[in-house]
C-alpha cells in the first residue's frame, strides 16, 4: 500500500506491505541510523520522533503514520552535534549501535524537561538498552550536555 | 604532547554517534537476497524427508537448499589459530539435527516476507531421538550427541565422541590429597554458573556476494574476519583464495563473534545463485541458536592452616559444550588456569576437567571465556574459607595472593612480572568503605546493605599461539595509513592502536588513518579475542613503526648527503648537522622514480601472557521481604598495566562490570526439560537498564609490562570475572545465605532465609 508522510521535512510516498512497521518503511527509505536490536519492544534502538514524540518505529504500523512527521537523526544532524561530541568525549559510544536511539531519545529529552534530575534522566532513557558501556559513560556525557545546553540558552 | 596515556576519542565516534550508515547491513547492496533459517524443532532428531518442491515454487524464492544439497566435509565454527583445538563435528545443514534451533533448510527469497512463506512450505518428516539434556548425564550416556564416524578432533584435547567427551583433562603439582589431609581447615563446595548469552545490541549478520574477479566476498559482522575466510573454505569446500573476508563496524561482540554462527548460510546461497545475500539474525535466532557462556558446574576444595594460609587447591569443573565443540576445550582451561594463579603460594593444585556434549545450542566464547565461571567459584570458596576461619575476606586474600615477581605455577609457570593486586584490593577497600561497611548494616526501612568483595585475572592474549601483524606506509602529504587485521568491535583498537603509532612517530593521533579489515588487504592477525588486540597487536605496530622510523630516517640522509647514523627525525622533519628536510619531502622523494616506498610491516607473538589484575567491591541493598538484589555502589580498581586511553579503559571496565551484574542477577539461559529455549527475547533474558546500574566507579592502579606495549597489558575481559562472587558474598553477609548456583534470584534467597 501506499503510504504518504514528511520525512525529515521531505514529503515521500512509500510502497509498503499493510503490515510493514514504521521502522521498516524508515529502512526502506535509506535511513540507515534507524537500528533494530529485538522484535519485541525492549531495547529502544529504533527511536525515532513522531509528530515530535519519541517513539519505537519497530512499534508503529507504518500505515498509521499516513500524513505524519517522521524525524530521524538523519534530519537532525545539526542539532545532534553538541550531544554527540559530548558523548564522543567520554568515550561513551563503544560499538555505537545504540547510539542513534538514544541521542534521538535525549534530544527528544531536553525539548521535554526542564532541568532534569539525574534520576528523572534515568528514567526517561530506562527503554535504551546498551550492552556496552554499562551507562556511566553515557550519564556523565548526558550531564554536560544538559548543562551546557542551558547555559547556551541563558 | 604523548598520546599514549591520553583520552583521546575514538576514530569513528562521530560517525556512530551520528548514524552514519557503517555496519554490515547498512552497506548490504538493496539487491541482496534475504536468508532465512528453517530451524528444529526437536532437541535431537534425524531428518527422514524433507520436500522443498512446494517451497521452491513460491514466488520471489531464488533458492531453498537442504542437507542434500550441503557440502559434507565436517568443520568447526570456533574462531581459532589452525590446527583449532574445538573438534571438527559440523555440517552446514546436517541430516542428524542437536539441538533445538539448529537449521534444517536455508531459503534465500526477494524479500523477507517471500522467504518466511516459503519456510511455512518446507515438509519435513523427523525421526525423534531421544536426546541429553543434562550435562551431568552426558558422559558415556547411551545417546550420543556425534555417534557419526568422520566427526574429527585435530588436537589432542582428550575428546571421544564415542562418550559425548569434548575434552578432558588433568594437570597438577604437588601432592593435594596429602596436603589437604594436613590442613587444620577444609573448605569443599560445588558451584554453577549458567549460561548466558552476551546480547551484543547488533545480531549475528552477514552478507556475500561474486566480485568482479569471481571470488566470494564476505561482509561480516566478525571479530575474527581470517578464521572466517578459513572456516568459510572448510564449510564450502572451497580454497581460501577464492573467499575474501570484509569487516566493517562491528555492533558489539563480547566474544559472541569469535564463532562464525551466520557467515556460511548466506555465503552458500551466494555459491548456488551467483547472487547477493543477506543474513540477519532475529534477536530470538541470537538468543536460540548461538554461542553462549559455557555453563559449568564446578566442585572446589581449598585447604588452609587455622592462621589462614592456603596450602592446596583442587578444581574439577564440568562444562557443558551443547551439540558442537566450540570453544569447548579451550574455556575450560581458563576457570582454572585464570583463578588458581591468584593463589600461587599453596603448596599444591589440582586442575582436572571434563567437558561434555548435550543436545544444546552448542556454547562458545563470551567475554572471559572460562575465567569467569572459574573465578566465581574460586572466589566464592575463598570467601567461604574466610568465613569458616572467621577472617575478614580482605586480609584472607591479602595474606595469600599472588605479588610482584612472584612465579604462578598453576599459570604454566609464568612469573607476575606486573602485578598491582595489593593496590588494587588495598584501593577498593578505601573506594567501598570496607573497614565501615563489612559486614552490614539494617537501613531504617528494614533493607539491609551489606558488602563483598572478590579478586580477578585474566591473560593478555594467547601465549606461543596469538599472532599480528601491523603495517604502516608513508603517504606523499607525510601521513600514514596504519594498516592491522585486528577488528574494532567498538572496543576502540583502531584508535588506541593509532595513539601507539602516533608516540612512536612523534605525530598526532590524526595523521594516522586506520581502516577496517579485509583479508585481501590487511596483514595477518588471529583476531581481536583472549584480550590479545593491545598486547599483542600493539606490539605489532610499535615493531613496525620502529621499522618505518629506520627507513625514513635513512631515507632522509640520503637526500641530505650523509650518514644515517648521524641522522635523526623529530616526527616532522629529518635533520643531520645543521642540515634538515621535511617528512613531507621525503616522502614525495619516496615516491618518484623508483625510489623505495617508505612501508614497513612487522609481526609479534608473545610467549608469555602477562595477567591484567583486578578488584572488586559491591554493596548491595536486600529486601528481606521481597528477596530482591540491588547493587548500589560497584568499586573496581583495575592493574592492566599502562592505560593506553583511560577514557576507553574506564567505559570498558564499567560495560565489563554491569555484564557481570546482569549475570551475577537476572540473566539465565533457560530451557524447558525438552531442550526448547525460553529465554528467547529480551523480555525473557533480562539484562541489566540504567535503572539496575546506580553507580560503578573505576579506578586503574598501573603497573608496567616489561613485555608489552608501552607497558600495557589487557583490559577487555577480566573486568566481568568479579561482580558474581562479590556480589554473591555481600548477599551471604546481608543475609547469612550463600547462593551457590548463578543468578541470584529473589527466590533463591527467600528459600534460603526459609521464607519460601
Ligand atoms: S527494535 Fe528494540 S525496541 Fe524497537
Ligand atoms: S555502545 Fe554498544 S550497545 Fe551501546
Amino acid at each position: 500500500m501506499r503510504i504518504e508522510l514528511t520525512l525529515n521535512g521531505q514529503r515521500v510516498c512509500a510502497d509498503m506491505p499493510a503490515d510493514a512497521t514504521l521502522y521498516e518503511l524508515l529502512r526502506a527509505q535509506g535511513m540507515k541510523s534507524v537500528k533494530c536490536g529485538c522484535e519485541t519492544t525492549n531495547c529502544g534502538l529504533c527511536t525515532v520522533h513522531l509528530n515530535g514524540r519519541p517513539v519505537l518505529s519497530c512499534s508503529q504500523l507504518a500505515a498509521r503514520c499516513a500524513g505524519a512527521e517522521v524525524v530521524t537523526l538523519e534530519g537532525l544532524q545539526d542539532e545532534a552535534q553538541l550531544l554527540a561530541q559530548c558523548l564522543a568525549d567520554e568515550g561513551a559510544e563503544q560499538c555505537g549501535f545504540c547510539s542513534p536511539g538514544l541521542v534521538m531519545n535525549v534530544l527528544a529529552m531536553a525539548h521535554e524537561l526542564r532541568s532534569p534530575t539525574p534520576e528523572q534522566v534515568d528514567r526517561y532513557l530506562a527503554g535504551n538498552l546498551c550492552r556496552c558501556t554499562g551507562y556511566m559513560s553515557q550519564r556523565r556525557a548526558i550531564a554536560k550536555y544538559l548543562k551546557m545546553r542551558e547555559e547556551g540558552a541563558r | 604532547m604523548k598520546q599514549v596515556g591520553q583520552g583521546v576519542r575514538k576514530k569513528d565516534a562521530m560517525a556512530l554517534l551520528c548514524g552514519k550508515p557503517v555496519y554490515t547491513q547498512d552497506l548490504a547492496p538493496a539487491e541482496c537476497l534475504c536468508v532465512k533459517l528453517l530451524r528444529s524443532p526437536h532437541a535431537n532428531a534425524m531428518i527422514r524427508q524433507i520436500d522443498a518442491s512446494a517451497a521452491r515454487r513460491m514466488p520471489g524464492v531464488a533458492c531453498v537448499l537442504t542437507h542434500e544439497d550441503a557440502p559434507r566435509s565436517r568443520f568447526t565454527l570456533a574462531g581459532q589459530t589452525y590446527p583449532e583445538p574445538s573438534p571438527y563435528d559440523r555440517l552446514i545443514l546436517d541430516r542428524h539435527v542437536r539441538h533445538v534451533g539448529d537449521p534444517v533448510a536455508i531459503v534465500a527469497a526477494e524479500s523477507a516476507r517471500a522467504a518466511e512463506a516459503a519456510l511455512r512450505r518446507i515438509r519435513v518428516q523427523y525421526e525423534v531421538l531421544p536426546a541429553v539434556l543434562d550435562a551431568e548425564q552426558a558422559l558415556d550416556h547411551p545417546v550420543l550427541v556425534h555417534p557419526e564416524d568422520d566427526w574429527k578432533a585435530l588436537c589432542d584435547v582428550g575428546a571421544d565422541n564415542r562418550r559425548n567427551l569434548c575434552a578432558q583433562e588433568v594437570v597438577s603439582q604437588g601432592d593435594v590429597e596429602a596436603e589437604l589431609a594436613a590442613c587444620d581447615v577444609v573448605v569443599e563446595r560445588t558451584y554453577r554458573t549458567q549460561a548466558n548469552q552476551q546480547c551484543m545490541m547488533e545480531t549475528f549478520r552477514a552478507y556475500s556476494y561474486m566480485d568482479a574477479y569471481g571470488r566470494l566476498n564476505v561482509v561480516s559482522s566478525t571479530q575474527v574476519p581470517f578464521h572466517v575466510r578459513r572456516i568459510l573454505a572448510n564449510a564450502l569446500e572451497m580454497k581460501k583464495s577464492a573467499i575474501r573476508v570484509i569487516k566493517p563496524r562491528i555492533g558489539g561482540g563480547f566474544g559472541a563473534k569469535q564463532t562464525a554462527v551466520c557467515e556460511m548460510y548466506p555465503a552458500l546461497v551466494t555459491v548456488r545463485t551467483g547472487r547477493p545475500a543477506l543474513l540477519v539474525f532475529t534477536r530470538e535466532e541470537s538468543m536460540t541458536a548461538s554461542s553462549p557462556r559455557h555453563p559449568m558446574t564446578i566442585r572446589v576444595r581449598l585447604g588452609a592452616t587455622r592462621a589462614g594460609d592456603i596450602r592446596a587447591m583442587d578444581m574439577y569443573p564440568l562444562s557443558n559444550t551443547g551439540a558442537y565443540g566450540e570453544h569447548g576445550p579451550t574455556t575450560v582451561g581458563l576457570s582454572g588456569h585464570k583463578s588458581l594463579p591468584l593463589y600461587s603460594r599453596a603448596n599444591a593444585f589440582r586442575f582436572a576437567y571434563d567437558v561434555v556434549y548435550t543436545n544444546t545450542m552448542s556454547s562458545g566464547a563470551y567475554r572471559g571465556y572460562g575465567a569467569t565461571q572459574g573465578l566465581f567459584a574460586m572466589e566464592s570458596a575463598i570467601n567461604e574459607l574466610a568465613h569458616t576461619l572467621g577472617m575478614d575476606p580482605a586480609a584472607l586474600r591479602a595474606r595469600n595472593m599472588v605479588r610482584e615477581g612472584e612465579q604462578m605455577p598453576a599459570y604454566y609457570g609464568e612469573t607476575a612480572q606486573s602485578c598491582a593486586l595489593d593496590r588494587c584490593l588495598a584501593r577498593v577497600q578505601e573506594m567501598i568503605g570496607w573497614a565501615d561497611k563489612y559486614p552490614r548494616r539494617v537501613l531504617e526501612n528494614g533493607h539491609i546493605r551489606a558488602v563483598g568483595l572478590a579478586l580477578a585475572m585474566q591473560g593478555s592474549g594467547i601465549s606461543g599461539v596469538d599472532t599480528a601483524a601491523a603495517s604502516i606506509r608513508v603517504g606523499d602529504d607525510g601521513t600514514y595509513n596504519l594498516m592491522i587485521g585486528a577488528t574494532d568491535m567498538g572496543t576502540g583498537c583502531d584508535t588506541i592502536l593509532a595513539q601507539m603509532a602516533a608516540d612512536c612517530l612523534d605525530c598526532d593521533v590524526a595523521d594516522i588513518a586506520v581502516s577496517g579489515v579485509d583479508t585481501d588487504q590487511s596483514p595477518y592477525d588471529t583476531g581481536s579475542y583472549a584480550s590479545s588486540t593491545t598486547y599483542v597487536t600493539g606490539m605489532a605496530v610499535v615493531k613496525a613503526c620502529g621499522l618505518l622510523r629506520e627507513k625514513i630516517v635513512a631515507a632522509g640522509a640520503q637526500l641530505l648527503g650523509c650518514a644515517a647514523e648521524d641522522a635523526e627525525f623529530d616526527g616532522t622533519c629529518v635533520r643531520c648537522g645543521g642540515e634538515t628536510v621535511s617528512l613531507r619531502d621525503v616522502a614525495n622523494r619516496s615516491l618518484a622514480a623508483g625510489a623505495q616506498e617508505l612501508f614497513a610491516s612487522a609481526s609479534h607473538g608473545s610467549p608469555v601472557s602477562p595477567p591484567p589484575f583486578m578488584a572488586g567491591a559491591a554493596e548491595v541493598d536486600i529486601d528481606p521481604e521481597t528477596g530482591e538484589v540491588r547493587v548500589v555502589d560497584y568499586c573496581a580498581a583495575v592493574d592492566c598495566g599502562t592505560v593506553v586511553n583511560p577514557n576507553l579503559a574506564r567505559v570498558q571496565t564499567e560495560g565489563g562490570i554491569a555484564q557481570g551484574i546482569g549475570m551475577a542477577l537476572y540473566e539465565d539461559v533457560r530451557m524447558t526439560d525438552r531442550g526448547r529455549m525460553m529465554s528467547n527475547s529480551f523480555m525473557q533474558y533480562k539484562i541489566p537498564t540504567r535503572l539496575d546500574v546506580p553507580s560503578i566507579r573505576v579506578e586503574f592502579e598501573q603497573s608496567y609490562e616489561p613485555t608489552g606495549p608501552f607497558g600495557a597489558k589487557s583490559i577487555g575481559e577480566i573486568v566481568i570475572n568479579t561482580p558474581a562472587p562479590a556480589i554473591a558474598d555481600a548477599v551471604y553477609n546481608a543475609v547469612g545465605v550463600r547462593v551457590t548456583d548463578l543468578p541470584i534470584t529473589p527466590e533463591k534467597v527467600l528459600r534460603g532465609m526459609g521464607r519460601l
